[in-house]
């Protein structure tokens, strides 16, 4: 996966990562771009279409969009999916995610996407686990720890 | 504020987001952003340290306004600071701000990295992890400096934990594709390969994507995976849905690793050992089978994860392109989906139906499924699946079903959206062409194009009419016919009116009985168009009209007048005003039988392969463009060979090239031959440069590039013996034989593979340097020979001979040298080769001379190779992929595996590439790191295409570097032969 986007239905970004070296001006035109795109298209469509060299899997969880950029080669029903189990992690840990959860604990989000997915792959595709390691970190919060 | 406050909720933070949301304006965000910034930039310059939580909540703010799209430009230090703190979520923190806004410089990168070695090295699995994490977000070089060696050890090491290990082999993912040089392989790979049998899940699911990526790379070294993804793949497949715990994602087994699996067999051709192949096709056809068997859900993500998989089977199979029963039941697989309700599963299938239409074994079986695709292509509310099923059309169409998906495909075009049309113009142009058995409906098919979407028609596309109806007289006159009644619609595209032009001027005469369409009415139709055409068009009609002066005598007086008109004679277009001044001069002035002459009818062009060609003729010259560069850089090698060399080349290269393209009325000052983009002026030329200088030669035969210069010569001495003959007598018959070729000789060959000028060969005596140029199936070599001595060389004659088989392959003609080099002189000898037919050995030069007494006898190879015969041809990713399948039984391809001889830089491989003649695919290959070019190669006998693709390992040590080399083309010969000399340039 090269990169995934969260944004709403009014075309504000609330989530970005990154999994290719881009600068700040290319990140900002694609996700322009793919927003406008995305925006424009119908609810029946198929949720996959052709951008440039890549593939672009999208879906939309009530007033957030989720998409990814994947290559050629890859699996387009998989990257649905992996879009589906982020959001069931998120839908966990918040209890019943909504937008505004994630506009507030941003931070939440990318550490949560850091343990399912590293590098643009799955690391770890059990939510269990993803949650188990990301509830750990929550409970050292307070602990002191000697470096 | 927010519905759960998890972790330590920073109030700071919520109440600065919230005072953002509630700002009705841009400017109001923009304003309350300034004050924020300032408000932490005092913070942080304080005198007052900062505890912990503070840095912590105003880098979480910083990080924020980023997100929102600022720009921020401190924070950094602080955020390093966070690093080393000793609370976790400070530190987590701190790790956010470093991998979302990477900073180059270097004392913070120290800083950085720093702080990621302590906590490598904690052994604490949380901050392990944390760091790894980071890693693999920011990817950088310098990160791949400092950990590259680390983590192999970490990921392999007996006692790390299992969530450390995952992180580790994607890090080392990240690192390995952006420094690929930097990861070295080692005693930890074959370590890896076997983490495909750890007992964690997500061990497997995380090492996978890491040994796909290695593997694709370096195929041998991780061999052994296949049958480990075979066994791991067969054990998920049979197991039961729910014995993989959580790894079951609704009701289907590991959906992740699943296809993770299959997509690393896809990196090798099917299993060797029949063992390992059996489980497999085992495993293949339960994951057919499952795709009949009821849903156990109706969760869309049921469905979703089973099908991924299937999918991800179907590519396999197609890859494995062998298996004729699994093809044909995945075509009937796809053939369900197609009428499917899910939109997404109608996409897929018309996407992968595509790629298994071109496999032998499928294509009929996809060929059953033409009217839902017909119909999908009229019925589908979403372009990208209705663009779909267009690639579906034509990837299936052949000879059965060509006028049906033409037509369907021409009636879309006329509701097609935009943005895809100049691609179904070139698809309908390309099939109409291709499986044309009569070209009537040949001709009404590109017509119907340029009157649907003449704005969408490209050059190439109405060249490639003209050349068709040129080349066959038995479609003449319909052309004329059809192209003239085309011509009475009151607005037809500028297209219609060049193709309109160029055919009655060619062949007006035909429909000129008919009193409708008389040689006036004919005339009057296209200038009735001349005032609204653009300056190439009206270029073009000026010539159509002095082609009608020819044909229809009775039209000169119109015509002239027109000419003579002001607003001809004196156009400020230089280029109409020269037409119309010459014309009407030449019309005035020349004989009718010199005007016959002048204005006969075109020549037929040399047929060629449409298929690849017609698409690719976008290209124009990459060819002619290095020729250009190369002659600059060898002029120097010349030089320092420290004669005058050079010299003579640049007058050689300046003297020597009648213009190929020779204008219809050789009105163009003869162009150089490299000067390959025509002037907008001159469309019919335009025409002839499209079909390469070839048509020409071929065609206009005395102007031709070989001809001119050896017509002359022919009759004197075709094979020139030298003057030694007539000379003296040799003393000894056995020295007058020809020397056998030097031990050298190969090599020396293989210098001029990929370049076409330089110093081929030299001893304390004499230097040989060669300069050649290549066009089509022709070239012509200058050879230059220079006297190193101060003494001169007396009977020197130089024998260019075809050994063996090569004689009816190669003709090769030279011209005469003078006998006597003068020391320190050079004289020089022009070749020209015409190649008949594919070759593998080269021409042999014998060079014989007398040097203070003594006779001196060399015979060198003449580096005339069969790569010098290429055209590029720039292909997208698609078609060379399609074209590689078809070139896919095992005669047609030849594969090297091989060291390198030399470094791996990028830019020298591609321009040894470009000079081996082919043309570069960029984006074309998956894999960055590989190379592939296509090229016909021109032979009078035929036309070969060629396609290649080279794979280097240079991550791997110097030393240890390797290259395969691909070669597949529609002849066996000429795959093994390009494929050896190749491999002999790296």
């Amino acid at each position: 996966m090269q990169f995934m986007l969260l944004f709403s239905r009014q075309g504000k970004l609330r989530l970005q990562k990154w999994y290719v070296p881009l600068s700040d001006k290319e990140r900002k035109k694609i996700s322009r771009d793919l927003v406008q795109t995305i925006l424009a298209r119908k609810p029946k469509m198929c949720s996959f279409l052709e951008w440039r060299d890549l593939k672009i899997v999208y879906k939309r969880y009530a007033s957030l969009y989720f998409c990814c950029a994947v290559e050629d080669q890859d699996n387009e029903l998989i990257t649905l999916e992996i879009i589906h189990r982020y959001v069931e992690l998120l839908d966990k840990y918040f209890g019943s995610v909504c937008e505004l959860d994630i506009i507030f604990n941003f931070e939440k989000a990318y550490f949560i996407l850091d343990e399912f997915l590293l590098g643009g792959e799955a690391q770890e595709t059990s939510k269990k686990n993803v949650l188990k390691a990301i509830e750990q970190a929550d409970l050292l919060q307070e602990v002191r720890l000697l470096v | 504020m927010p519905a759960v406050s998890k972790g330590d909720g920073m109030r700071g933070l919520a109440v600065f987001i919230s005072d953002i949301r509630n700002c009705k304006s841009k400017e109001a965000e923009i304003k309350r952003i300034n004050k924020e910034l300032a408000n932490i930039r005092s913070k942080f310059k304080g005198d007052k340290a900062l505890d912990g939580y503070s840095k912590k909540k105003y880098v979480c703010k910083l990080l924020f306004i980023f997100l929102l799209g600022h720009d921020i430009d401190f924070g950094h230090m602080e955020a390093v600071n966070l690093l080393s703190s000793n609370k976790y979520t400070e530190k987590q923190i701190g790790y956010l701000f470093i991998s979302v806004l990477v900073n180059s410089n270097s004392e913070l990168i120290r800083l950085i990295n720093n702080a990621i070695k302590n906590d490598l090295s904690s052994r604490n699995p949380t901050f392990m992890c944390l760091a790894l994490h980071c890693i693999a977000n920011v990817g950088s070089r310098e990160m791949a400096e400092a950990f590259a060696g680390e983590i192999p050890r970490i990921l392999v090491a007996g006692d790390t934990m299992d969530s450390v290990k995952q992180s580790a082999a994607l890090c080392l993912l990240r690192l390995y594709k952006a420094s690929p040089d930097l990861v070295l392989m080692g005693e930890w790979t074959s370590r890896v390969v076997h983490l495909l049998n750890d007992q964690h899940m997500g061990v497997v699911t995380a090492a996978i994507s890491l040994i796909t990526c290695l593997s694709s790379k370096n195929p041998d070294e991780f061999k052994t995976c296949v049958s480990l993804a075979v066994s791991r793949l067969s054990r998920i497949v049979s197991s039961a849905s729910t014995d993989l715990q959580d790894y079951t994602y609704y009701f289907v087994p590991a959906p992740w690793l699943s296809c993770k699996l299959l997509r690393l067999l896809q990196c090798y051709p099917p299993p060797e050992d029949g063992a390992v192949k059996g489980r497999l096709v085992e495993c293949l056809e339960t994951i057919l089978n499952k795709a009949q068997e009821p849903p156990k859900s109706k969760k869309v993500q049921h469905s979703n994860a089973k099908n991924a998989i299937l999918f991800e089977a179907i590519s396999l199979i197609i890859h494995y392109d062998s298996e004729p029963n699994l093809l044909v039941r995945a075509c009937n697989q796809l053939g369900q989906f197609l009428q499917h309700r899910e939109t997404n599963l109608r996409y897929l299938a018309l996407e992968s139906m595509c790629t298994l239409a071109s496999s032998e074994f499928s294509h009929e079986a996809v060929k059953t499924h033409i009217e839902t695709v017909i119909n999908a292509l009229k019925t589908e509310r979403d372009v990208s699946v209705r663009q779909r099923a267009a690639d579906l059309l034509y990837a299936m169409c052949d000879r059965s079903n060509a006028k049906q998906i033409v037509a369907e495909m021409l009636s879309y075009l006329e509701t097609a959206d935009y943005s895809i049309r100049e691609e179904m113009v070139l698809k309908v142009a390309i099939l109409a062409e291709k499986y044309a058995v009569d070209y009537s409906w040949y001709v009404d098919t590109i017509l119907n194009l340029i009157r649907i979407a003449g704005d969408y028609v490209s050059e190439e596309v109405w060249y490639r009419v003209i050349q068709i109806v040129i080349n066959r007289d038995d479609v003449q006159g319909y052309a004329a016919k059809t192209v003239f009644e085309a011509l009475q619609a009151p607005a037809c595209h500028e297209n219609m009116v060049k193709v309109g032009g160029y055919i009655l001027g060619e062949f007006g005469n035909l429909i000129a009985g008919d009193p409708r369409s008389s040689p006036l009415v004919q005339f009057n139709l296209l200038h009735s168009k001349f005032h609204l055409c653009s300056v190439p068009t009206r270029a073009l009609l000026l010539s159509a009209y002095i082609k009608f002066i020819n044909l229809f005598p009775e039209t000169k007086a119109t015509i002239q007048e027109v000419l003579r008109s002001d607003s001809q004679i004196r156009n400020s277009d230089v280029e109409l005003q020269q037409r119309a001044v010459e014309y009407l001069k030449l019309s005035s002035i020349a004989s009718t039988d010199v005007l016959a002459t002048v204005l006969e009818e075109m020549p037929p062009f040399p047929e060629r392969e449409s298929s690849i060609l017609a698409k690719l003729k976008k290209k124009k010259g990459p060819g002619a463009v290095s020729v250009e560069l190369e002659d600059g850089k060898e002029r120097g090698e010349l030089n320092g060979g420290g004669d005058r060399g050079g010299d003579a080349a640049i007058a050689a290269s300046n003297a020597s090239t009648p213009s190929p393209s020779a204008d219809l009325l050789g009105l163009r000052s003869a162009a150089p031959v490299s000067g390959a983009a025509p002037s907008a002026g001159s469309l019919l030329v335009d025409v002839f440069s499209e079909a390469g200088p070839a048509a020409s030669s071929a065609g206009v035969n005395d102007d031709g590039f070989l001809s001119a210069l050896h017509a002359p010569e022919a009759s004197d001495s075709p094979l020139v013996e030298g003057p030694g003959d007539s000379d003296s007598a040799p003393p000894s018959a056995a020295s007058e034989d020809p020397a056998p070729p030097l031990p050298e000789s190969d090599e020396l060959l293989n210098k001029f593979v990929c370049k076409n000028n330089g110093v081929l060969f030299e001893n304390q005596l004499l230097q040989i340097g060669i300069k050649s140029e290549y066009r089509q199936n022709l070239g012509r070599m200058y050879l230059f020979y220079g006297n190193k001595t101060s003494v001169q060389f007396v009977s020197f004659s130089t024998t260019v001979s075809c050994p063996g088989e090569l004689q009816s392959q190669l003709n090769v003609q030279t011209k005469t040298v003078e006998p006597l080099v003068e020391g320190g002189a050079q004289v020089q000898q022009v070749i020209n080769i015409e190649c008949l037919t594919d070759f593998i050995d080269a021409p042999l030069l014998n060079i014989k001379f007398r040097y203070g007494g003594a006779l001196q006898n060399i015979s060198l190879k003449l580096p005339v190779t069969i790569n010098k015969f290429f055209q590029p041809t720039e292909m997208a990713a698609a078609d060379f992929f399609q074209r590689w399948k078809q070139l896919s039984q095992p005669q047609q391809e030849a594969q090297k595996i091989f060291k390198a001889s030399h470094g791996m830089d990028t830019e020298v491989l591609k321009a040894k590439l470009l000079g081996l003649g082919t043309a570069l695919l960029e984006n074309v290959d998956p894999n960055p790191e590989n190379y592939v070019c296509a090229g016909v190669i021109q032979t009078k006998a035929q036309q070969v295409g060629c396609l290649l693709r080279l794979e280097p390992n240079a991550q791997a040590q110097p030393g240890e570097q390797m290259y395969r080399l691909t070669l597949r083309s529609s002849k066996d010969t000429v795959s093994q032969r390009v494929c050896d000399l190749l491999a002999e340039q790296f």
